[in-house]
């Protein structure tokens, strides 16, 4: 199996600015630099990480742990300082969805914004559209500004764009937690679906049940470290184990 | 691997977030169209008038300024007044819908990286769509203003070459890429900085007076005597405003009215390259500091 993700010794600090202003950061420069003006903090320490096709991924920790700058540094939102990421294939993110959804556009606009945003053509989402709509559930408001949608046919719409757009590597973030029951078995087995026919998928999130029934490899970080890297239920059991401590 | 890097097939692996600038733009023509038109959809949004207020403003805009200065100032050729420029309306006009163009387009591709910071921090997409997303825009709302002005110009006997329609359109293109490259420098510096937004507005408040928009070019020449008007010449958006004068107003007047010595063989050479050299400029700082944006929104 070819490499889907190949993260090399990746280091991420994030400087924590007290200030926006100019004119702050120039009256500290001329007085002698005292004091800080930022903090540092290392978000990830070098971090390795090799995901190959088809293979499904937690990403597990407690909160601040790194998880979601990792899949950040996945989907190229975010550069390292030093290493290196590479991908192979269009790479989605389901990070908080419905980030390129505008609310005074109807459904129909916000389904082709969207779907363009994630990188799809306007064929692609020609061709896909009734489907969309279709595993959305969205009917005849697909016309209606999304203002008025209630929070969850703007999740359903949403998800159902992100798992239209057909990508190789899927990096879900926190999505499952959304939604009522029936369309988080729904999304769940649409989940399954694509790991199924080869998808990679790289998940992050708190709920250790769901996890262990999607992936079958977990990677603990702890403080930007990777600290466990292997089967789900290992990762499952230490981070328990963690986290009780 | 590394060959399978080079070759960067679609199979390759590629290094995620690394985009290839403006080019990139025009590779996603489809998705800056509808940031386009979404922009469109949505700035009217919930108002009366609606697309009208792109006339209005610049209506009234136009109603004050000369009645102020072409009524009171005696900007105005009139029989008491036989030194004023003939036309007036039509000279401040022509100005005047080329300067708003700049105005709304730097501004708004000032803020564009703020202002879209929620998408940008959380899904990738080539982030010089936002800032010529909102160039584009302010040239679609540039365009009824040129309606109006070309009807303007048919009243009054206009009659131009098609040597001063390219002069127009060069004006123009000037302009835009003047916008666009400040854009993508403010931009970019006002995610670090949003102090920028305030430098902008400032820049365009005397963007509007250091153009011969609202004056003739001859009173800046007889004030500042040859040298520091060359200097003034240098300006861009003088270069663009004189080009829309030439193709706009001249035609309409009896033709006697002087204009800029080597506007066309030197100036409007000069105002390309300098907008080119600007937009680059841009582009290369908004590449330096692109890399940090998600963590910086």
């Amino acid at each position: 199996m070819p490499v889907a993700i190949e993260v090399k010794k990746i280091n991420k600090q994030f400087v924590l600015r007290h200030t926006r202003s100019l004119k702050e950061t120039i009256v500290w420069l001329f007085t002698g630099r005292k004091g800080d003006l930022s903090k540092k903090f290392h978000a990830l320490h070098d971090v390795d990480l090799e995901v190959q096709q088809g293979e499904t991924v937690a990403l597990l920790g407690l909160n601040g742990s790194g998880k979601s700058t990792l899949l950040k540094h996945i989907s190229g939102v975010m550069l390292p300082d030093t290493g290196s990421v590479r991908t192979r294939g269009k790479v989605a993110g389901l990070i908080e969805v419905g980030a390129g959804f505008h609310h005074d556009l109807s459904g129909r606009d916000n389904v082709y914004l969207n779907g363009a945003i994630l990188g799809m053509t306007e064929a692609q989402i020609d061709e896909q559209f009734d489907s969309i709509v279709d595993f959305a559930e969205i009917g005849e408001f697909i016309d209606t500004e999304v203002r008025f949608y209630s929070s969850g046919m703007y999740l359903r719409l949403a998800f159902s764009v992100a798992v239209h757009t057909d990508p190789e590597v899927f990096l879900v973030d926190e999505i499952l937690a959304v939604g009522d029951e029936p369309f988080q078995r729904k999304c769940l087995d649409k989940i399954k679906e694509l790991s199924a026919a080869g998808k990679t998928l790289v998940v992050v999130s708190h709920d250790l049940e769901l996890v262990s029934r999607i992936c079958d490899r977990g990677v603990v970080l702890q403080h930007g470290n990777v600290v466990f890297d292997g089967p789900i239920d290992e990762a499952v059991a230490r981070l328990r184990t963690e986290s009780s401590r | 691997m590394t060959s399978a890097v080079s070759n960067g097939g679609p199979d390759a692996l590629v290094r995620p977030g690394v985009g290839g600038g403006l080019a990139e733009v025009f590779r996603q023509r489809f998705l800056l169209k509808l940031l386009v038109r979404k922009e469109l959809q949505i700035r009217y949004r919930g108002s009366v008038l609606g697309l009208l207020w792109s006339y209005v403003k610049p209506g009234v805009q136009f109603f004050v300024f000369y009645i102020a200065l072409g009524v009171f100032l005696g900007l105005e050729r009139s029989p008491r007044n036989p030194n004023g420029l003939a036309n007036y309306a039509i000279y401040l006009f022509s100005g005047i819908v080329l300067i708003n163009f700049f105005t709304e387009a730097l501004s708004n591709a000032a803020r564009s990286i703020v202002s879209n910071g929620g998408l940008i921090k959380k899904i990738y997409l080539p982030r010089e769509l936002f800032p010529v997303a909102s160039v584009w825009v302010s040239a679609v709302h540039f365009v009824p203003q040129l309606a109006v002005l070309v009807a303007a110009c048919l009243v009054v006997g206009w009659q131009p070459s098609l040597l001063q329609l390219l002069a127009a359109a060069a004006g123009f293109i000037i302009v835009a890429m003047l916008a666009t490259g400040l854009g993508l420098l403010f931009g970019s510096a006002n995610v670090y900085f949003r102090d920028f937004e305030n430098i902008v507005d400032m820049l365009l408040m005397v963007a509007t007076w250091a153009s011969p928009v609202m004056y003739a070019w001859t009173m800046v020449r007889d004030k500042l005597g040859e040298g520091w008007y060359s200097v003034y010449q240098v300006n861009p958006i003088t270069i663009g405003v004189e080009a829309f004068h030439y193709a706009f107003w001249l035609p309409t007047t009896d033709g006697s009215a002087p204009i800029p010595p080597n506007l066309l063989s030197l100036w409007l050479p000069v105002g390309l390259v300098v907008s080119f050299a600007l937009l680059f400029v841009g582009q290369w700082t908004f590449r330096r500091l692109e890399g940090r944006f998600a963590q910086e929104l």
